[in-house]
């Protein structure tokens, strides 16, 4: 079973649109996890009949993403693919993915706006981008050619191992350390990305240093 | 006595009663008690015998008794403010796992199979 987890953090405006485009490529299974939104996040993702999760309180994208794998987990995924809220991403790259993932017998996928020319990614952008590949391969050791995508594709096994303990955005890199360390085969993939807003500005790119360097551990 | 002294003096008193309250109302372990007080009256000492901390700096081989007293402070603040973040960090994961375990049962108890639509 595919399962789509999204977390989505005051996204009534995208929600809804995020939905309808994930079930009309034939996506049923979803779990939203609203990260303690304050408009109707939830409620939008209700009626589209996504499972919903709600965190009581906000806690960042890593919290609720973990928060998505382990129901996942428990519900008997056996690939879970991590697709944002903010309506970013093409739902027609997730059939792509999993052919590819179940090609190339890796356990993990990462989405990149780096590999094909599928991104519109603006100017002003592409400096923190190819800064946080570097500062993405001194935490982890490995070189994406995109550190922080949050199209992802996980098959069980390492669903498993995963264990997100960094509740902001520093959790794209921790994913991939966690990869590392457990050696588990990764491939990359060309995706396709919207822009409706700049995501990480360069004070976001300094918490995600900051939350890295002190990482208290468990 | 200067005017430091007794500013000093009467603010280091005030640290005092707030242990002293702070421990009566069970707000304070019996280690934490000793340790804010020994550190609050030694503060009152070396404010009101200032010779103590140059009697002290020369045991330490430190020109004056007040380096010592900054060169202490800061270290005690640095520490403290380590402390203070591994408690916040520490703080901040259990509100996460708490937040998670909260949303994973309301979406368990309301349907064990398949939860959906859950808060």
């Amino acid at each position: 079973m595919v399962i789509i987890v999204v977390p989505a953090y005051n996204e009534a405006k995208n929600i809804g649109r995020v939905l309808s485009g994930l079930l009309k490529h034939g996506w049923r299974e979803i779990i939203v996890v609203d990260d303690g939104s304050a408009d109707d996040t939830a409620i939008i993702a209700e009626r589209q009949g996504a499972r919903v999760l709600r965190h009581s309180v906000n806690r960042g994208q890593g919290a609720a993403l973990q928060t998505g794998h382990e129901l996942a987990l428990r519900l008997g995924a056996e690939v879970v693919v991590d697709f944002d809220g903010d309506d970013q991403f093409d739902p027609a790259d997730i059939a792509r993915a999993l052919e590819k993932i179940k090609t190339s017998s890796a356990s993990v996928l990462f989405g990149s706006r780096f590999m094909e020319v599928l991104a519109q990614i603006p100017k002003s952008k592409l400096l923190l981008l190819k800064s946080g590949r570097w500062a993405n391969y001194l935490f982890t050791g490995i070189l994406l050619s995109d550190a922080h995508n949050g199209f992802r594709v996980l098959k069980r096994k390492a669903l498993e191992k995963i264990n997100i303990r960094q509740d902001g955005m520093a959790h794209n890199t921790e994913i991939v350390r966690q990869i590392k360390k457990n050696n588990f085969k990764f491939v990359e993939m060309g995706v396709a990305v919207k822009y409706h807003r700049y995501g990480q500005g360069i004070v976001g790119g300094f918490k995600i240093l900051c939350d890295l360097i002190f990482d208290w551990g468990e | 006595m200067f005017i430091i002294q007794s500013v000093l003096s009467l603010f280091f008193l005030y640290a005092l009663v707030r242990v002293v309250l702070r421990f009566k109302q069970d707000g304070l372990s019996i280690v934490s008690f000793i340790f804010w007080l020994v550190f609050w009256l030694a503060g009152i000492g070396l404010v009101l015998l200032p010779e103590t901390s140059s009697y002290l700096a020369k045991i330490f081989g430190i020109g004056r008794g007040v380096d010592l007293i900054v060169y202490v402070s800061l270290a005690l603040l640095f520490f403290m403010q380590f402390r203070l973040m591994a408690e916040k960090e520490k703080l901040k994961k259990e509100i996460t796992l708490l937040t998670r375990q909260l949303a994973l049962d309301k979406a368990f108890k309301t349907d064990s199979s398949t939860p959906k639509n859950l808060e």
